[in-house]
């Protein structure tokens, strides 16, 4: 029982760490429809800044900050290059991906992984301090869980402002937003910025749950966070009550759920990378099938 | 078929335009060489012309969706040369052919209009609906008669294309303008809706006095609607009546006039 409610809250766990990334990327995929590549990069600096912050002595809080700020800077370059330079969206997310592996390897000063072992993290520190006794286990899923509901909150209320509903419009009817008055690129940059400031801060939290910061560690967050936001959104689509950015966290766990339960199956751990894209391909598959369903409903000859 | 005097600039002018498209291929197409066109502040001009007489490129020119050979166009005095086409969408607003364009689909009607009543002001992170202004958008609504004003919190996507075209229509004219240009707006729309659609535009025209320029390929509206219309071929103006002159003009006559120079282009 105890290795169950173990694994359980393993899931819980990485799935709300990696549900700060789904709900970023789900600005930029989802609302922005740009499939955005620069994750892969930004996952690890966010984790890499936090290392080097938390062992200069930096507050752990203070350097999720930072770390996110980084993290939408790298996104606001991406951002830039597509929108300014007219590069397409994949490959400005590649370049700005692959340029991330030297600017991470710089915050390191040229080590793959950096310990931070006995320094304070939030998951030490402040306010997790005060959860003494049977809590003590529970720390890193309630500290993951807060920062991750906190994010999605600023998110859902930023999504309603006028800022916010121009970002919407950006992504749905571009020449909206141009007889507004204003430059929907500009709102591109903004999204992706925010997309991968929630990356990096994802990645943050990841470091200082295991203490160390891992340059590769960024491998495969694209497919992650797709999945969980193709997975989250699609299942929870008939609950209209529900907030999409809810969605895409509980899709996030279920997607971490699907990776332990073919682990605790006894698959090998080198296939992990494998299953992570034959999860994505299902969902996406899915997705097309379903969409292509509610395309249907939607015209109506009747209507037009 | 009186072409403006060209002394005196208009509201709306544009002076010695040039447009070649695809210049040095061998699809290279001139429309316009040395074209003139001025509107009075307040006028409603009707333009008609065959396909690729150069209605909408016209259009297109002074939204800067599409970029100026040579010439000048001004509005309201302003020189629009410089101006990128979010830039110009301060002081014009456009109705598309395309009713899904002209409303963001994902928003409810409240965010859209929310969304418009804000244009010309920043988008910061203040809510995006004031609650105080929602009375205002109802009665907005209610001049719609469509019944809209009760599906405020309804995504613009579930209406039908009349009853967004009309919502565009709204929400366009809601911020002030220097020019309101409709592009073919009832074009894909039943005839019942297109009706709607014009007997409202005639409407919120009037009401607003705007200076508005509709390309048509209805005829019919074309003469009941505007103050001065204009025919177009080959990227010039063939025909140009105002007020006076057009309430003696019938269909019959248009018709005719269209049909002569069509045959010109063997269409």
């Amino acid at each position: 029982m105890d290795i169950i409610i173990g694994l359980i809250r393993n899931v819980l766990e990485e799935g709300f760490i990696y549900g700060i990334m789904a709900v970023g990327v789900y600005i930029t995929y989802r609302v922005l429809e740009l499939p955005d590549l620069s994750v892969d990069g930004t996952f690890p600096l966010g984790a890499c800044v936090t290392a080097a912050l938390i062992r200069a002595g930096v507050n752990p809080w203070l350097a999720c900050v930072i770390a996110f700020m980084c993290g939408a800077a790298a996104g606001s370059v991406t951002g830039l290059l597509h929108v300014k330079l007219r590069i397409t969206d994949l490959l400005s997310g590649i370049l700005v991906m692959i340029s991330m592996w030297s600017v991470n390897l710089a915050i390191t000063r040229g080590s793959a992984v950096v310990q931070f072992y006995n320094e304070d993290t939030i998951f030490t520190s402040g306010p997790a301090a005060l959860l003494k006794g049977d809590l003590r286990i529970w720390r890193f899923l309630i500290l993951a869980a807060v920062v991750c509901i906190i994010v999605k909150l600023l998110l859902d209320f930023y999504l309603k402002t006028q800022s916010g509903l121009l970002l919407r419009s950006a992504g749905d009817n571009p020449q909206y937003v141009i007889s507004l008055g204003k430059d929907p690129g500009s709102m591109k940059i903004l999204g992706l910025a925010i997309g991968n400031g929630c990356t990096a801060l994802s990645g943050s939290v990841l470091a200082q749950q295991a203490q160390s910061a891992n340059i590769q560690s960024g491998t495969g967050m694209v497919v992650m966070a797709l999945a969980a936001v193709i997975i989250g959104t699609n299942l929870f689509r008939k609950l209209r009550f529900m907030k999409a950015t809810t969605a895409v966290i509980l899709g996030s766990i279920l997607y971490k759920a699907c990776l332990v339960i073919a682990m605790q199956l006894g698959l090998p751990t080198n296939y992990l990378k494998l299953l992570m894209a034959v999860i994505f391909t299902v969902a996406l598959v899915s997705n097309n099938m379903l969409g292509g369903r509610r395309k249907k409903q939607n015209v109506n000859p009747n209507k037009i | 078929m009186s072409i403006q005097t060209k002394s005196e600039t208009g509201f709306v002018s544009l002076r010695n335009i040039y447009k070649t498209f695809n210049p040095g291929s061998v699809n290279e197409v001139v429309l316009f060489t040395d074209f003139n066109l001025d509107i009075v502040k307040n006028q409603f001009v009707a333009v008609v012309g065959s396909n690729g007489s150069g209605k909408t490129s016209i259009l297109n020119l002074l939204c800067g969706s599409l970029p100026l050979g040579s010439g000048e166009i001004s509005i309201g005095g302003r020189d629009m040369g410089r101006l990128k086409e979010h830039e110009r969408s301060k002081f014009i607003g456009r109705v598309f052919q395309d009713p899904s364009k002209g409303t963001c689909p994902e928003l409810t009607i409240l965010e859209n209009m929310a969304l418009a009543d804000n244009k010309g002001a920043s988008f910061g992170l203040r809510r995006g609906v004031n609650k105080r202004r929602v009375d205002f958008y109802r009665s907005r609504l209610e001049l719609l008669k469509l019944g809209l004003e009760d599906k405020i919190h309804l995504p613009v996507a579930s209406l039908s294309g009349g009853q967004r075209q009309a919502l565009a229509l709204l929400i366009c004219t809601m911020a002030p303008l220097d020019l309101l240009i409709l592009d073919e707006h009832t074009a894909a729309l039943d005839p019942r809706s297109s009706e709607t659609v014009m007997e409202l535009t005639e409407r919120l025209v009037r009401e607003k006095s705007l200076t508005t320029l509709m390309v048509t390929h209805n005829l019919k509206y074309a003469i009941g609607h505007g103050d001065r219309l204009i025919m177009m071929h080959r990227g010039s103006i063939v025909l140009d009546v105002s007020e006076q002159d057009k309430s003696a003009l019938c269909t019959r006559d248009l018709t005719d006039k269209f049909n002569e120079i069509s045959l010109e282009d063997g269409n």
